[in-house]
């Protein structure tokens, strides 16, 4: 069965429909990844996923057997469905560890004391090569765009979701630090759970396997295959797609 | 401090009805009609067996209170009406020298345990106060404290057992009744209280605390805090208050002098949760002399009206005075909160930080006034409002009045006004937090630089408050 499988999917922004009619189906252990030009509608695709009280949705799309669209944003967290934010919110004043900690008791469903979570996240921290001060800092309070990358990994890391989608991880991100991420990403992931990312660039796929490439336009998915998709795509531009695939 | 009672005595909990009798509400006596009437003054004062110059400074005071109007430049207070408050209820058990835990009743002992009295004491406290409708009932202090030659009682045993002390600072110098209409009323009316004394050169090692609890329905608490630190000594006294929630207006019109004499440091704090129909109209000041400190930390949650202003006087060189506040509305709430500073002195320095919150259709105003002297030299001072809006049907405002003489003054001010997005709540739910959880988190972070000025105990307090206030705000 699979571990998210998303039918016919439509989601609104107010009046506008962003993402029109989209299928996927994604299995434990399988590496999605979308890729697409500005305004393909992506992003949305995640969002709407995750629950952003601003898109209204229609369709269907089953999460580890459960109605996702039945459920609230942070119940579709707890039950293992995680978003690493392209542009990550401040939260000023919260320590990551402190928002971390509620997360964690909230995703696991159990009372952890102050410091065994303190123990949990410095291991954490230390398989991902941060120093232990980063999460005595406010929640993006005054990082730079890899620290909010380098965060969101952290919270993927404590939280151990079962599918993980990364919107746009790459941006802001020189070519060492995104495959570091990159790294860190195929080093923390559990065998039976699922990512899907969301990017513009194929230079991802050099340190992290791709079993499916889809390529999204004007909210549909026009194209999927391997990791070669992804391969052609970046040599040949765009325009070439398009060209294989004429509107829908 | 007790879920339980956080929630009984906490927002729209028990909103009670009729007052039950007067032995099921634990008056031991009371005034026999409402009404804050000159025979209510003259039988206070009976009642408290005063000295004639307290007798006539009550009835100057309630002369005073008819002649000034009520303040039209705040809040609307045309609804408080004055003859509907009761003015004086003792409580059951021994009114006068209020010191045996013993012999406070079981009821009212219940009350006050709950809330964490007197065990906070034995834990972090030099000594410890709890003040019922009108009467302290129960008053300590550390004995190794009190052979340091503090003096930590009510303000009525103050009167009798230091009148030298009480009739030197008693309203005069620093809130003379003559201040404004409700401190006037005080002067008529006031009861209970503390008066703290403190040597030169004596540091008190831990904070000194009272409970102020209103319990009467339709109530008026007047208590008076006298706080005198002498040259070069150190305190910090903090408060807290309460009340259930009647259907009567309750009132509470405080007066807090504080003297910071030479080199001395003080700390005042007060957190504040009466229920949502108590008109809350104090005025606390103090006068700060060379080198002096004064810290003013204030957490206003509770309460109908707020009308509170902590001000400084800055009157010796060098002086200093820090004023942090948070202020938070809901629901049929206004809190017009905020600092004076006055600075009258060269090299003097003062730092304001306000913050507040709004949601479901509260009101938040920061009123302040900074003055800096045309003879002052070397003044620095700092102003910081920042207030964060739940939702459109709230209001934030800050009304900031400077009245700088001084050309060589450096003054900052900064203001801001944030909406809590819709973006910055997904993102706390994408974390698996519900909407309240959200909301109270973001409004914890936004008040942390306050907080974490607290005492340990009062900054869980103040967090869990907010966490309460804050249930059921997003729909």
């Amino acid at each position: 069965m699979a571990l998210l499988e998303i039918k016919n999917l439509r989601a609104f922004a107010e009046d506008k429909e962003i993402v029109k009619g989209l299928s996927l189906a994604i299995n434990p252990g399988e590496v999605h990844v979308i890729m697409g030009q500005n305004g393909s509608g992506k992003s949305t695709l995640l969002n709407a996923l995750a629950g952003h009280p601003k898109y209204r949705v229609e369709g269907a799309a089953a999460f580890d057997g459960k109605d996702l669209l039945a459920m609230k944003p942070h119940e579709r967290a707890r039950a293992g469905l995680f978003l690493a934010f392209q542009h990550p919110n401040e939260v000023s004043g919260v320590t990551l560890s402190n928002f971390l900690r509620r997360a964690y008791v909230a995703r696991h469903g159990k009372e952890v004391s102050v410091a065994e979570f303190e123990k949990i996240l410095k291991g954490k921290m230390r398989d991902l090569g941060m120093e232990s001060s980063f999460a005595e800092r406010g929640v993006n309070e005054g990082f730079s765009g890899g620290e909010k990358k380098r965060s969101e990994i952290l919270q993927l890391a404590v939280l151990e979701p079962k599918v993980a989608m990364l919107d746009e991880l790459d941006s802001g991100l020189d070519v060492d630090a995104l495959g570091k991420i990159a790294e860190t990403l195929s080093s923390i992931r559990k065998p039976d759970t699922a990512v899907i990312i969301v990017t513009h660039y194929a230079r991802i796929l050099k340190n992290l396997k791709a079993d499916r490439v889809h390529v999204m336009r004007d909210g549909q998915i026009i194209a999927s295959g391997d990791g070669r998709l992804a391969l052609q795509l970046e040599e040949k531009g765009y325009s070439w797609i398009n060209a294989a695939a004429p509107a829908l | 401090m007790d879920e339980n009672v956080l929630k009984e005595y906490g927002r729209d909990a028990l909103l009670r009805d009729a007052p039950g009798s007067d032995s099921e509400l634990h008056v031991g006596y009371r005034a026999e009609h409402a009404g804050l009437t000159l025979e209510l003054v003259k039988e206070i004062s009976e009642v408290k067996e005063e000295p004639d110059w307290m007798r006539r400074h009550r009835i100057k005071s309630f002369e005073i209170f008819e002649k000034k109007p009520l303040p039209t430049w705040g809040p609307d207070l045309s609804h408080l009406d004055f003859s509907a408050i009761v003015g004086f209820v003792r409580p059951k058990g021994q009114g006068y020298k209020p010191n045996s835990w013993d012999e406070v009743p079981a009821e009212i002992k219940n009350t006050f345990e709950k809330l964490g009295i007197p065990e906070a004491e034995r834990k972090f406290l030099a000594g410890v106060g709890a003040q019922y409708d009108s009467e302290v009932l129960y008053k300590s202090l550390r004995s190794n404290i009190s052979d340091l030659g503090v003096i930590y009682t009510d303000m009525d045993s103050a009167v009798r057992e230091h009148p030298e002390l009480v009739k030197k600072y008693f309203m005069n110098r620093c809130v003379p009744a003559t201040d404004n209409k409700f401190a006037a009323l005080h002067g008529a009316f006031w009861s209970g209280g503390s008066f703290l004394y403190v040597p030169a050169g004596v540091k008190v090692p831990m904070p000194l605390q009272i409970y102020f609890m209103m319990n009467y329905p339709g109530f008026g608490q007047f208590e008076h805090t006298l706080i005198i630190a002498e040259e070069g000594s150190q305190v910090q006294y903090i408060e807290g208050c309460s009340a259930p929630h009647y259907t009567k207006d309750s009132m509470h019109a405080a007066v807090v002098e504080i003297f910071v004499q030479k080199g001395a440091r003080a700390r005042y704090t007060s957190i504040q949760n009466w229920s949502r129909n108590v008109y809350n109209l104090n005025t606390k000041r103090a006068i700060v002399q060379q080198d002096a400190v004064m810290e003013w930390v204030g957490g206003t949650l509770g309460s109908g009206v707020t009308m509170l202003y902590p001000c400084s006087i800055l009157v010796g060189r060098g002086a200093r005075a820090e004023h942090l506040n948070i202020a938070l509305a809901g629901e049929g709430q206004v809190k017009d909160t905020g600092a004076k500073v006055f600075h009258m002195a060269s090299n003097t320095s003062s730092k304001i930080v306000s913050k507040s919150i709004c949601k479901e259709g509260g009101v938040v105003r920061y009123r302040g006034l900074l003055s800096v002297g045309a003879h002052c030299t070397g003044v620095k001072s700092n102003v910081r409002c920042d207030s964060i809006i739940a939702d459109s049907k709230s209001k934030a405002e800050t009304v900031p009045v400077m009245d700088i003489r001084s050309k060589d003054a450096v003054i900052g001010h900064e203001a801001s006004v944030g909406r809590i997005s819709e973006e910055q709540l997904f993102y706390l739910m994408s974390r698996g937090m519900d909407a309240d959880e959200a909301l109270s988190l973001v409004v914890r972070g936004f008040i942390e630089p306050i907080v974490k000025e607290l005492p340990l105990e009062y900054a869980v307090e103040m967090n869990r408050l907010i966490e309460m206030e804050m249930e059921g705000s997003v729909g």
